[in-house]
């Protein structure tokens, strides 16, 4: 027999690393040309930190985001990063991008602000285009202001900039400690359908909201929430490295034997709902969420489970041998 | 001023050279003359090494070069600088004892089959509570509970617990268990290091943390006898490379991660052997290996027990977790920190007391994953927040709405919060699917606790 049911879980999540004393380093470089090669020592896992440091870049030099060049080569050549890890790239290293972006910029600026008859303080840039921030009908091409600088003024046009937090030592005996930059918050709805014949559990509908205090990129938000939703319900239904936890028996060696979910596994609906809080400290209010998308949706799928049929079930994976156990059990 | 970049749907910076095969990712650099490297990994769970032969592996042809614990200068590296690179202890089944550069797989493998390995067994523990107890066989020497400061546990302790449950009309327990996760990266773990004379050395590295790794890495080529107990800490080693072999990073981009590659795997083997033969050495985890040997999210088991009022309000919450962080600390003490950290949840709760255990057993080594120790927290978190709603019978969206952290609350760890927007994020999600929340608590805020000033 097939039964549904519905279940909501919340969530917070700290970014940034607990205990701190962490550090991400940025330089920002503007060719004659207008483009701008931004170095960082972060790595690219596949989450789109890239994308959303190049739009950081391009909106603080008031440049279009394919005039950027993202450059993470390697401890030789760039800038200092402690890593890819703590939900903290957006956040620190985003820091870092905009303080190396402003600071390149404002070079452009006293070039710029003779020609323009204003101060460089008066002074904005945005698509390509430096211009009087009061009255933006006088402007000159950002191109023709790099080329300035960069040959007949002969000036370098690099800004650096650096995210760096203290470290807060942990009290042992009573845990006290400064644990994040800042905390983003989660909740989400879950319907699946239980089969009671089978054990197969299937999730029909997902509706999430995160709160990433400030979205850089809308659609790479998404693609985090939909990814962590899909890994999570992985985690809660399927994935089980120790069949026969504790011991190391029977384990899995394969993606045959391993099981992840696939296209063929994606829920029919999956909603998104970004919300904006902003941090205080985080470039244009970002929080992190990289993370947590994947820890919300377990303890969803599993009390929605509950709803269905009516039984809890306390450990994860509930595959359908665990499940069919749980209902037996429930009968007896 | 108008935002004209940010917030705005950009495409991937590297979408499209992903999806046409144009990335480049490490296993597709080629350097002309490049060995291949293979390992030997321990048939046995627990024991100590009694022989050790790699003489008629080493004969055969296409071997460049074999590396055993003998041949680290620093065999020891991590947080915790307890895990060797290559073991003469061995404390978990696939332990890399001997690694083989030849000049094509075959040839390692063959000689992997002939380096002769005899091990003196000993009794393994698999199960953290039994590893817990006293009697227990050791996992390593020290004892197998990590110890933070005089403890053996991480401890959070925020107003008086049992004053809690006291005021509580509810106690409601609740026992939950996550059971080992595997990343499953796209991109097995890979490395390839190549020696550029001068005792220069390059390393082609899928590391999610360049600048950690490198500590790590300088770490364990230290040459330096003298300094053997500075064992992987980054600073002293950072500063002294001109003595020593200098490492370069390079990265390009990483085929998925989720946390599986905060640990070292295969750079400080491939550096090993590029620095015995002098030549380019490739080592490309197999799935298998990734699956079994590489770190993983590690088990845990959770007891929480809540003094929750009439009304829902939840005045005391206790929480003993366990985590099983198999044979080596790895990353597993920061894991257990943030754990303990987040495990009240995202309510605001008076009074909070945890002890999180990071519990060493004879299993592969877990460390970090997407959601560090957050995800078992959670999990049980709100499996309980569920709980307490059925049993109360009370709206679970309600029970989150009246617990929920407010501006300016204090987290257990003493933590002032700003930007707290928990009970906006519920009623947006519950808008969006359709949820109709009563006027109550669709009116709630986070500026504010009901009833308070």
């Amino acid at each position: 027999m097939k039964k549904r049911g519905v279940g909501i879980a919340a969530a917070q999540y700290p970014t940034g690393l607990a205990g701190g004393g962490d550090v991400s380093q940025a330089y920002v470089k503007v060719n004659p040309d207008g483009t701008a090669d931004l170095f960082i020592g972060s790595v690219d896992i596949g989450q789109g930190s890239k994308t959303v440091l190049a739009q950081m870049a391009a909106e603080e030099l008031g440049i279009p985001y394919e005039w950027v060049r993202v450059h993470n080569q390697g401890t030789d050549t760039s800038p200092i990063c402690f890593g890819t890890f703590a939900s903290r790239v957006t956040y620190a290293t985003g820091n870092a991008v905009v303080e190396a972006a402003r600071e390149a910029r404002s070079i452009l600026f006293e070039v710029a602000a003779p020609s323009l008859q204003a101060t460089p303080e008066a002074l904005d840039a945005a698509d390509g285009k430096i211009f009087v921030r009061d009255d933006p009908g006088r402007s000159i091409g950002f191109r023709d202001v790099a080329n300035m600088a960069n040959i007949f003024m002969k000036k370098m046009i690099v800004g650096q900039g650096l995210f760096a937090r203290d470290h807060s030592a942990t009290d042992p005996d009573t845990g006290a400690c400064d644990p994040f930059c800042t905390m983003a918050w989660a909740a989400q709805l879950v319907e699946v359908e239980v089969d009671t014949d089978t054990g197969q559990v299937e999730v029909l509908r997902m509706v999430s909201a995160f709160d990433v205090g400030g979205a850089i990129n809308p659609m790479l938000v998404e693609g985090q929430i939909e990814g962590g939703a899909v890994m999570g319900m992985g985690a809660a239904l399927m994935e089980d490295l120790y069949p026969h936890y504790p011991t190391p028996e029977g384990q899995p060696t394969n993606l045959n034997t391993y099981i992840i979910p696939t296209a063929v596994d994606i829920p029919k609906k999956m909603e998104s709902v970004i919300v904006e809080c902003p941090s205080t400290a985080g470039p244009y209010g970002a929080k992190g969420i990289g993370e947590m998308t994947a820890n919300v949706p377990a303890p969803a799928i599993v009390s929605a489970i509950h709803d269905a049929v009516g039984v809890w079930i306390d450990e994860i994976p509930v595959t359908p041998e665990r499940l069919l156990r749980a209902l037996e059990k429930a009968d007896s | 001023m108008q935002r004209t970049v940010v917030g705005q749907r950009k495409k991937r910076y590297d979408g499209l050279a992903h999806v046409t095969g144009e990335t480049r990712f490490v296993d597709d650099v080629f350097i002309p003359g490049t060995l291949t490297v293979k390992v030997l990994r321990s048939q046995v769970v627990k024991g100590n090494i009694r022989r050790l032969d790699t003489s008629a592996a080493a004969s055969l042809p296409g071997v460049e070069g074999i590396v055993t614990h003998k041949d680290v200068p620093n065999n020891a590296f991590g947080l915790v600088p307890d895990q060797p690179v290559l073991a003469e202890t061995i404390r978990y089944r696939g332990q890399p004892i001997a690694a083989v550069a030849a000049h094509d797989e075959r040839a390692a493998l063959k000689a992997i089959d002939q380096i002769k390995v005899e091990v003196d067994e000993e009794e393994p523990v698999f199960d953290p509570q039994e590893a817990m107890k006293p009697g227990a066989p050791k996992v390593r020497p020290e004892g197998n509970c990590y110890m933070y400061g005089e403890h053996p546990c991480r401890k959070v302790v925020f107003g008086d617990v049992e004053a809690g449950f006291k005021e509580a009309d509810h106690i409601i327990e609740g026992e939950f268990r996550t059971n080992p996760v595997e990343h499953a990266p796209m991109e097995t773990q890979v490395s390839l290091a190549v020696p550029e004379g001068k005792g220069r050395l390059t390393i082609y590295t899928v590391s999610q943390s360049l600048l950690f790794h490198h500590g790590l890495l300088t770490g364990i080529l230290k040459m330096d006898k003298d300094d053997l107990r500075i064992a992987g800490l980054a600073e002293k080693a950072l500063h002294d490379w001109k003595d020593d072999v200098h490492v370069a990073f390079r990265s390009g981009t990483v085929g998925g991660s989720f946390g599986a590659k905060n640990d070292i795997h295969a750079d400080h083997v491939t550096a090993l052997l590029a620095l015995k033969t002098g030549q380019p050495v490739k080592w490309r985890w197999t799935r298998e290996e990734e699956t079994l040997y590489s770190t993983h999210r590690g088990g845990w088991h959770i007891r929480i027990r809540d003094g929750v009022k009439r009304d829902g309000r939840i005045v005391a919450r206790q929480v003993t977790s366990i985590r099983d962080a198999g044979a080596y600390s790895a990353l597993n003490t920061y894991v257990v920190d943030k754990h303990c950290f987040m495990v009240s949840g995202p309510y605001s709760i008076p009074n909070v007391y945890v002890e999180g255990y990071c519990v060493y057993t004879n299993k592969t080594p877990s460390s970090s994953m997407r959601g560090f120790g957050v995800f078992p927290a959670t999990f049980a978190c709100e499996m309980q927040m569920n709980k307490i709603a059925a049993q109360l019978k009370i709206d679970p969206w309600e029970l989150r709405l009246i617990n929920a952290y407010r501006e300016g609350d204090q987290t257990p760890t003493r933590r002032v919060l700003d930007s707290v927007y928990l009970i906006e994020t519920l009623q947006a999600c519950a808008e969006k699917a359709g949820v109709k929340l009563p006027d109550r608590l669709a009116s709630m805020t986070s500026e504010k606790r009901e009833g308070a000033a």
